[in-house]
């Protein structure tokens, strides 16, 4: 612990000179390998005439054979009242059953276009120390995602993608972005300056329904060695929805390590910045090392 | 009321004591939860309004070919850009760069089309027609209607030869390029014969648009060489009027039924001309009163005092 008077000690201080720099970002530099992969296999079509994937997040199709689309757009489709052809049908069919059976918020941690800004944010808070939090209720997300439901049947039109910021900012990095760089802006402003994850963590209603995707999901994070947990809040710090981690690590609740709420979006940036390597990847039913 | 009073007397002091227990987590839950829902709630009314204010089309935004009624449009297109990315990919060398660029192109926040939907400016870039309709082949919703095999079934906007004054076919010369232009030449556009008043002696040849062949697919109006394009592509419910259902034409009556339904020349009876020829509807018949039929025959003073003619005479002829 920190002595009074010091600078607050940087989240993952410990897990560095403990685990080497490279050791203690491993799942976050795979992490954004993987986001700008999957961006370039996007980009490579556009700006090399490399056509592996065409299209962005909300429908695209691989080697003209392999339909995606994104079950949100395919769902605000239905509730608009317009039933989509074959092609959409079986990409959302694809998309769902990858992250029913992987882990809903996947999305969010290893895809999403909008994470890297967030993240930004996010570290800059911890950089800058900015304190003022103004946080909404972290259910918000999942009255505002119905409420894209109603309004889409409302309306009759797919009205939240008028304005949504991943789609805007994915859209955007592949088509042009337009004034859509002020929704993204808006974004990271909001993170940085008023509410600690604020879009990630409370509004965005992509993110809520693909933490209800992963009601059952595979891929879980999980903190077998709990009892070496020496409570240095690096973990808490660091993660972008702190709230989850306290039933497996604390064992409030449950006996199990595993961390099953599925708002748990698998970053694994808690397993970098431990030092004592209390968390792990591992499945759902692992119950093996409750130590 | 008085048996429930006199049975359960025991049960009432221990209520309040349980609810003043579960009070504050119930009192802090619901207030979260009122929260949540006001705060998406909001949102979502603010989006909506937002949404609503900018589904309108700008006019000069038209839509891929086989793309359903705007309505229905809205609802299907997932904005995904597979129709921009299958759609023809046109030289376009300007002063800066030789660069490929699609007739098609998404939509971004700020303009004035729905974002992310997928459109094209005529004047920019028009429709270049592909027989074979790339753009629509991959669509995944069936926003654009893998229906339409012919192109030239499609029908994105409508031409419209909006501005009279400053055609130069209307002004008496033969530019005619949206004419020779147009993929359905003599179909879409037909040239109009028409007597020039102004000169009296030359023909009009009016370039004249005829919805029933017009795809929209924008190359009159690209090529239209005024500073401003004359002629311009409408989306078709801002181009076109609609007659009244009840609306019959007398021709096509007459064709359908190998003659007119009401006779063929009606003669409707005026009243106070009664007797004349018919046409000639002036009331008394040419002349005026007699007392002015004399100052006739007299050699009129008119020109020597105009001051004092007798009045206005409309029937006056040299």
């Amino acid at each position: 612990m920190s002595a009074p008077g010091k600078t607050p000690r940087r989240p993952g201080t410990e897990a560095v000179a403990r685990k080497g720099w490279f050791a203690a970002h491993r799942w976050l530099l795979l992490r954004r390998v993987c986001q700008l992969a999957i961006l370039a296999l996007f980009l490579a079509g556009p700006w090399f005439g490399v056509w592996i994937v065409k299209g962005n997040l909300t429908s695209s199709l691989t080697f003209d054979v392999l339909p995606l689309t994104d079950p949100y757009v395919f769902l605000q489709i239905l509730a608009a009242g317009f039933l989509p052809a074959a092609t959409a049908c079986i990409g959302a069919l694809i998309v769902l059953a990858f992250y029913l059976i992987v882990g809903g918020r996947v999305f969010c941690a290893w895809v999403c276009p909008v994470n890297m800004i967030t993240d930004t944010a996010a570290w800059c808070r911890r950089r800058l120390d900015i304190k003022a939090n103004h946080p909404p209720s972290s259910m918000t997300r999942y009255w505002f995602l119905a409420g894209t439901f109603v309004l889409a049947f409302v309306s009759g039109a797919l009205a939240w993608e008028w304005l949504n910021p991943v789609a805007i900012a994915h859209r955007g990095l592949i088509f042009g972005m337009g004034a859509g760089v002020y929704f993204l802006v808006a974004v990271f402003i909001y993170d940085l300056l008023l509410t600690q994850r604020g879009w990630c963590g409370h509004l965005c209603p992509m993110g809520a329904l693909y933490s209800l995707l992963g009601k059952f999901a595979l891929l879980r994070v999980a903190a077998p060695k709990r009892a070496a947990c020496n409570d240095c809040m690096d973990c808490f710090a660091v993660c972008p929805e702190p709230q989850i981690i306290r039933p497996a690590l604390k064992r409030v609740g449950q006996d199990s390590p595993v961390i099953f709420d599925s708002l748990c979006t698998t970053c694994g940036r808690c397993i970098d910045v431990c030092g004592q390597k209390v968390f792990r990847f591992t499945h759902r039913f692992d119950s093996g090392s409750s130590s | 009321m008085s048996d429930t009073k006199t049975v359960q007397p025991v049960p009432a002091p221990e209520k309040p004591k349980a609810s003043l227990a579960v009070s504050p987590m119930r009192r802090r839950f619901l207030a979260s939860l009122a929260g949540a829902a006001g705060g998406g709630c909001l949102m979502a009314l603010g989006v909506g309004i937002y949404a609503n204010q900018n589904r309108a089309l700008a006019a000069q935004a038209l839509r891929p070919p086989g793309a359903l009624p705007e309505d229905e449009f809205l609802a299907a297109c997932a904005r995904c850009g597979l129709c921009v990315r299958d759609c023809e990919q046109l030289n376009v060398t300007s002063l800066h760069s030789d660069r490929k660029i699609a007739v098609l192109k998404l939509a971004t926040p700020g303009e004035p089309v729905p974002t992310g939907t997928p459109y094209f400016t005529a004047r920019d870039i028009p429709c270049e027609m592909c027989e074979d309709i790339p753009c629509i082949k991959h669509c995944p919703t069936g926003a654009l209607d893998p229906g339409l095999t012919d192109i030239n079934a499609a029908r994105m906007g409508l031409a419209v030869l909006i501005d009279h004054e400053t055609c130069l076919n209307f002004l008496g010369l033969r530019c005619d390029v949206c004419y020779r232009v147009c993929p359905v030449i003599d179909e879409a556009i037909t040239l109009d014969r028409q007597h020039n008043t102004r000169s009296d002696r030359h023909a009009m040849l009016l370039p004249t648009v005829h919805s029933e062949f017009c795809t929209g697919c924008g190359k009159c109006e690209k090529a239209c060489v005024l500073e401003v394009a004359a002629i311009k592509v409408l989306p078709r419910p801002l181009a076109q009027g609609k007659l009244g259902e009840h609306y019959r034409k007398g021709w096509e009556e007459r064709e359908k039924h190998g003659g007119s339904l009401i006779g063929d020349q009606l003669e409707l009876p005026v009243r106070g001309l009664e007797g004349k020829r018919y046409g000639d509807t002036r009331v008394n018949d040419g002349r005026v009163n007699d007392e002015h039929v004399n100052d006739d025959e007299a050699p009129a003073p008119a020109n020597d005092a105009p001051g004092n003619a007798p009045g206005i005479r409309s029937d006056w002829k040299p």
